[in-house]
């Protein structure tokens, strides 16, 4: 089983320090371990290093923007798997389209309370957790 | 059959006779060597002979048979002169060779010839054989040649000086005595025979004549008629018995018909008239026997006065039938003409009338270019008003020149047709008048010229419409060109606003970007405002005391809304940018119903209103923009929940069949609307209380977005309110929206 099952661990991914820095503490607060990142490349090196439960994915970000970022993530097999949610500014409308096209499990509006961020990821954990492929590919990895 | 006796009587030299088979050729013997009584027998054997004879040839023959034979007398011809003729012809030969005697004959005119002399002087001759050319001479020419031959006349002894012909006895013999009874006997018989002949003759003759006459008035093919004075027919030719009488067989009609036809006739022949007058004509109807037709004859009668048969009656019957029948054609004929030459004359008088009403000139001109005919509009042309002035005549007589001289030019040249112009003067108001003259040449069978046509077209019209159109040509091409340049002008003003419009539209687009690109760069510091005060508030940092937490609670309601004017600027900017795309989908109410009030249920929980939901069971799913519809219930909800203090807030859903909507009311029981300000609540910005210190906030966009959002779903919303009672607000959607 997956060391991490008490604390599912998070790669929150965004730009803006006050953010990353608000969400992780509340995130760890809340139980989770929280691993960050500021740009889509560093995003990518670091979901392959850190093999986190759930990514939070700003769409908008230097470097490499967030829907690069997710497809690049959901074309390579190590990380296929790891559910993405998108979390933007952005409200035009499709924007979210545009993210569930690019490979994104859920799609969060900001400004969104860390409270109602802490409920999505639960929800998209939740949901994740009762497929039986992803035990088996996480055993796989980490056993 | 033969009519008459033969002119020359056939020599016969060998006929049928008793002695037939005696040889004819005896020894001659001087002296008969005939006794008296052998003599008697001789004579009564020739009587007999005669006697059973009837051709002069037949008796001659016999005769002179019989001389041979019984006087020796072998060498002989008889010579006979037949009634009527002037010449004396062979008729038997005996003892005579060769052939020169058939063509022998001895004309009586001769004479110097010594027959004719013994013929007509009744005198016997002898020529002995010649001694000496001048003894030749003398002799006549006989078959005899140079023999010597008696020559003696045959004729009727004491009864008359009369001779019938010559019997030529050839020998130097002096002749027998009992040749005088045998010349006697033979001369009766000849005289019997010759009377009997030219008897005969006369009969044939008149017979003859008679069946000549016959055959001519049977031949005519009138019928000709002779009646004695009781009117009995007499005598009647081929074609007046068929008229006049029928045999028993014929049939009963035609038997009728004749006896018709006989009563006719003897009903016009015994008239009066006729004995008057002698010869009269009149008409007689007779019946045709034949097929009971009717025949008209012209009847001529001449009465005949015969002193042997007393008087009679000849007519002549002239069929007119056909005359009459031709007369009536004739007629018919004549009649026929008259129509035709009233409807020739009805045709001409035709011809002038459209002559005459056609408006264009006509001329007709004969082969020597002399007018023969025009009409009316010609005449004006080309003929002098009564009382004309000198100026118009010199006008008609220019006129006639010119047209004389276009004539003059048709009749010599070779074509069928022409055309050509004219420069005419109008006598009426001595203007110029061009005429277009078109002629044609009018031939005969033979190719004759007889006429020239001309038509003039007076062209003075033409040219005039020829001007207008050329000034209307003119004024529509200026028009024309006055439409280009507009049109180019507009070209350009539109190109000029078309890429106005781009640049409004990029502006437009640019502006939307700009409020997202706003919205976005105001939403990051926001959340982390909003984040941060929710962390406090929740004690993440540790507990908090509860002024702060008032103050904590001023911050974060601010914050949202701040975060709700944010919203809603972006949703109208969204939707004037036109990039609120309407997206359908067909979905439950009800669903959508619990949806809104789960996402407003913090307010709600606050408010401690009652909610009342008022949809039916069986409510059907309807077809719209979800996304839309709830947005507008969103508001419509949170309005009523923040303008009401106490009581309910009720929604319901219900369904017209009759116009396929769907109707969504929100209603509540707060402060209620002023109907003076009904209608202001819907417009961009507006609250009714626009005071610094205003009780309620809100952009006041909200009502504004649902009003569009509700137009952009083919629905409006209503509002029914009354101060201090409620309000509600209704939205009417269809039932399946269209894109």
């Amino acid at each position: 089983m997956n060391k991490n099952v008490a604390r599912p661990r998070v790669l929150l991914v965004d730009d803006y320090p006050d953010a990353r820095e608000m969400y992780s503490e509340y995130l760890e607060f809340c139980g989770f371990e929280v691993v960050e990142a500021g740009n889509g490349m560093e995003a990518l090196q670091r979901a392959a290093d850190e093999n986190p439960d759930i990514i939070l994915m700003d769409l908008s970000l230097p470097v490499m923007d967030g829907w690069e970022a997710t497809r690049r993530l959901k074309a390579d097999k190590r990380t296929a798997s790891i559910p993405v949610v998108a979390l933007t500014g952005h409200a035009l409308a499709g924007i979210s389209e545009g993210a569930r096209k690019a490979g994104c499990d859920a799609f969060v509006t900001k400004p969104c309370l860390p409270e109602d961020l802490v409920k999505e990821i639960r929800k998209v954990l939740d949901g994740q957790t009762s497929t039986t492929t992803k035990k088996v590919r996480r055993s796989g990895k980490h056993g | 059959m033969a009519v008459g006796a033969p002119r020359r009587p056939a020599v016969r030299r060998n006929g049928p006779g008793p002695y037939t088979g005696v040889p004819r050729v005896r020894v001659a013997v001087e002296e008969p060597a005939y006794g008296e009584e052998e003599l008697l027998v001789a004579r009564v054997r020739l009587l007999e002979g005669l006697v059973g004879r009837t051709e002069i040839a037949d008796c001659a023959q016999l005769a002179l048979q019989w001389l041979g034979d019984v006087l020796g007398l072998r060498q002989s011809l008889c010579l006979v002169r037949p009634a009527g003729e002037q010449s004396l012809f062979v008729v038997a030969v005996s003892g005579l060779g060769g052939s020169g005697f058939t063509s022998f004959g001895v004309s009586l005119e001769d004479w110097a010839n010594p027959l004719v002399s013994a013929f007509t002087h009744r005198k016997e001759l002898f020529f002995p054989a010649p001694h000496s050319a001048a003894d030749r001479k003398r002799r006549p020419s006989t078959p005899f040649e140079d023999g010597a031959f008696h020559v003696v006349p045959l004729g009727m002894s004491g009864f008359s000086e009369e001779v019938f012909g010559l019997l030529l006895i050839g020998g130097t013999a002096p002749l027998p005595p009992e040749l005088h009874w045998f010349t006697n006997v033979f001369g009766q018989k000849i005289d019997q025979l010759l009377r009997y002949q030219s008897l005969t003759d006369v009969d044939r003759k008149q017979g003859r004549e008679r069946s000549l006459l016959h055959n001519i008035i049977n031949a005519v093919t009138d019928p000709i008629l002779l009646t004695d004075v009781e009117g009995r027919l007499l005598i009647a030719n081929a074609r007046a018995l068929t008229l006049f009488t029928a045999s028993e067989e014929e049939s009963e009609g035609r038997r009728g018909a004749v006896r018709m036809n006989n009563m006719l006739l003897s009903s016009a022949l015994s008239s009066k008239a006729i004995e008057e007058t002698g010869a009269t004509r009149r008409e007689l109807l007779l019946v045709n026997p034949v097929d009971g037709s009717d025949l008209v004859f012209e009847l001529l009668s001449t009465v005949t006065e015969d002193p042997r048969q007393g008087s009679g009656v000849v007519s002549i019957l002239r069929n007119v039938t056909d005359l009459r029948r031709a007369s009536e054609e004739i007629e018919e004929n004549y009649r026929k003409m008259r129509i035709a030459e009233a409807l020739a004359r009805a045709e001409s008088d035709r011809l002038n009338l459209i002559i005459d009403s056609v408006a264009d000139p006509i001329v007709v001109a004969d082969a020597a270019g002399a007018t023969s005919l025009m009409n009316e509009p010609a005449e004006r042309l080309f003929t002098l008003p009564a009382r004309a002035s000198a100026v118009e005549q010199r006008w008609v007589q220019t006129n006639d020149a010119h047209f004389s001289s276009f004539i003059a030019g048709m009749l010599v040249s070779a074509d069928q047709r022409r055309a050509g112009e004219i420069g005419l003067i109008d006598p009426k108001t001595g203007e110029p008048m061009p005429v277009e003259a078109i002629a044609g040449k009018i031939l005969s069978e033979h190719g004759e010229l007889t006429a020239v046509v001309t038509i003039l077209h007076d062209r003075r019209e033409a040219i005039e419409k020829a001007q207008l159109y050329e000034q209307l040509k003119q004024a529509s091409d200026e028009l024309e060109r006055k439409i280009q340049a507009a049109t180019a002008d507009i070209a350009q003003q539109n190109e000029l606003l078309r890429r106005q419009a781009i640049e409004l539209e990029q502006a437009s687009a640019l502006k939307s970007q700009f409020l997202a690109n706003m919205s976005h760069e105001f939403r990051t510091p926001l959340n982390a405002m909003l984040g941060y005060t929710s962390m406090l508030l929740q004690g993440v940092a540790g507990p908090v005391e509860q002024p702060v937490k008032r103050q904590l609670g001023r911050i974060e309601s601010n914050g949202r809304h701040l975060l709700t004017i944010i919203n809603e600027i972006l949703d109208i900017s969204r939707i004037e940018a036109g990039r609120m795309p309407l997206q359908l989908s067909t979905f439950r109410l009800a669903d959508l119903v619990s949806e809104v009030k789960a996402e407003l249920e913090p307010i709600i929980m606050r408010s401690k209103l009652s909610i009342v939901l008022d949809l039916p069971k069986d409510l059907k799913p309807i077809t719209s923009d979800r996304q839309k519809v709830k947005q507008i219930l969103l508001n419509l909800l949170s309005n009523a929940l923040k303008f009401t203090h106490h009581g309910s807030v009720t929604m319901t859903a219900r369904r017209n069949a009759k116009d396929r909507t769907m109707t969504l009311s929100v209603s509540d029981t707060g402060i209620g609307i002023a109907p003076l300000d009904q209608d202001k609540i819907f417009e961009d910005f507006r609250q009714l209380d626009n005071s610094p210190t205003r009780a309620y906030g809100g952009t006041g966009l909200g009502l504004s977005i649902c009003r569009r959002l509700a137009q952009m779903i083919d629905g409006r919303i209503t509002l029914q309110s009354e101060v201090g009672k409620g309000s509600t607000f209704t939205l009417t959607l269809p039932l399946k929206g269209r894109r």
